[in-house]
């Protein structure tokens, strides 16, 4: 079984030589920290820059200077900043390479949600819904199954909708599976999880094909 | 040269009442009018529509106008980071409208270009979309959404001149220029205020055709959200 850093570290595996990424909040943000460094890549941040770098030495922070998730950040060479529209353009207009961000629940047609519990927690969708509706490379980095252990690939999503049929791949805990026109798809399992064991988390439709091979991370 | 300036944030401020819709640039505390703000606060305007991608926190930015339930409505992506807006809404003492953000800024964009509705897909499918008008182009669904109409836009740049021409700084830049020219009378704060002819006119973001008052903020606290750092060595 994996935690939130080994997710992580599986996805940054998906971050390929010359992509621009955008990433979510929470386990997304630790995927910047296992991206080789032997290969070309920009990240993207929705409040206005691309080309971030890590965060400032103390003393050095500047104020005008953060990320989406108003934290303070430097900049690398080549970096850019610009206005919000002009970000979500990149975004609309498909010129982010990869998207990554987490969910409460994926259904087995790539539908997700992510932004709000009815009468629990209202905090907004920020950018997650123009990230979903236009991306065409989607990652979802989440726990396989949430705190009372219900499985969070479902049939059909039980909370307000952030996008629909949006999601193509999810990296959890227990496992790395695809959205295909048949529901989820088994790629691989975390290192010590049996195929049964994703099974028995898994609400949706679960196609199992031959032998499922251990992750790599 | 047409001349924006005006001598301080009263003149600035001339002409808001109760019940308008303001803009307010902004993502987090990072780029907000502070000096507008302090001044709605200190006019007591009420009723206040505001369009602004965050509610700010309990006790800066827009979190000092929601303390003083100045505020009827809020047009926002993303409202977490403030009690007592979280109260108020819980409450139904404020109405919320909750945008995707990209559709929000967009909003502003279409006022400031003379776009009355646009296309998104951002929101398709979702309780976002309910009621809108829909429509379908190369097998992909859109979404229509209104441009935002204003009665003043507060933004706020890094230096700007006397002709109303603004230059930005860092990330302080986000809604800002989309916002400039969107509203009936757009408002631009600076930290400095330079005489036409200072600035160049290649490195201008936004010219002034957009700005109708611009005034030096008296002072900036520039607070900072997250402080995140790492060690040297």
């Amino acid at each position: 079984m994996l935690d939130k850093n080994g997710i992580a570290k599986r996805i940054a595996k998906e971050v390929k030589d010359g992509y621009y990424v955008n990433l979510g909040i929470g386990i997304p943000t630790l995927v910047a920290n296992f991206v080789r460094e032997d290969i070309s890549v920009e990240f993207q941040s929705e409040n206005g820059v691309l080309g971030m770098g890590p965060f400032p030495f103390e003393g050095e922070e500047d104020a005008d200077v953060i990320n989406a998730g108003k934290q303070t950040i430097t900049t690398l060479p080549g970096a850019s900043f610009f206005d919000s529209a002009t970000s979500f353009g990149m975004i609309r207009g498909q010129h982010v390479d990869l998207t990554i961000l987490g969910a409460m629940e994926v259904a087995e047609n790539g539908d997700i949600a992510n932004w709000k519990i009815p009468g629990k927690m209202v905090k907004g969708m920020g950018g997650a819904m123009d990230l979903v509706a236009s991306a065409e490379n989607i990652i979802v980095a989440m726990m396989h199954t949430n705190k009372a252990g219900k499985s969070k690939l479902l049939k059909k999503c039980t909370l307000p909708l952030t996008g629909v049929g949006c999601v193509k791949k999810i990296v959890t805990n227990l496992a790395v599976l695809e959205v295909t026109e048949n529901g989820f798809k088994l790629l691989e399992r975390a290192p010590g999880v049996s195929v049964e064991e994703i099974v028995q988390a898994t609400e949706g439709k679960l196609e199992v094909s031959g032998e499922t091979p251990e992750m790599v991370v | 040269m047409i001349k924006k300036t005006v001598s301080d944030v009263d003149k600035a401020l001339e002409g808001v009442a109760d019940g308008m819709t303001f803009m307010l640039g902004g993502f987090g505390l990072c780029g907000i009018p502070e000096n507008a703000i302090a001044q709605l606060v200190k006019l007591e305007i009420m009723d206040i529509t505001c369009i602004s991608n965050n509610a700010g926190v309990d006790d800066f930015g827009l979190g000092l106008l929601l303390q003083n339930h100045q505020i009827k409505k809020m047009i926002s992506s993303y409202v977490g980071e403030n009690d007592e807006f979280e109260r108020q809404m819980l409450s139904g003492e404020l109405e919320v409208e909750l945008t995707p953000q990209g559709t929000l800024a967009e909003k502003c964009r279409a006022a400031q270009a003379g776009f009355p509705a646009f296309y998104t897909p951002a929101g398709y499918g979702t309780e976002v979309a309910e009621g809108k008008e829909t429509r379908e182009f190369d097998g992909k669904m859109y979404v229509l959404e209104p441009a935002y109409q204003a009665d003043f836009s507060f933004v706020k740049a890094w230096k700007g001149d006397e002709a109303g021409n603004l230059i930005f700084k860092g990330t302080a830049r986000n809604f800002n220029p989309c916002m400039c020219g969107a509203a009936k009378i757009t408002v631009a704060e600076v930290e400095e205020l330079v005489p036409a002819g200072s600035l160049d006119p290649n490195a201008i973001h936004i010219p002034g055709i957009f700005v109708q008052r611009i005034f030096q903020g008296e002072k900036y606290e520039k607070r900072i959200e997250q402080r995140t750092v790492r060690q040297k060595g």
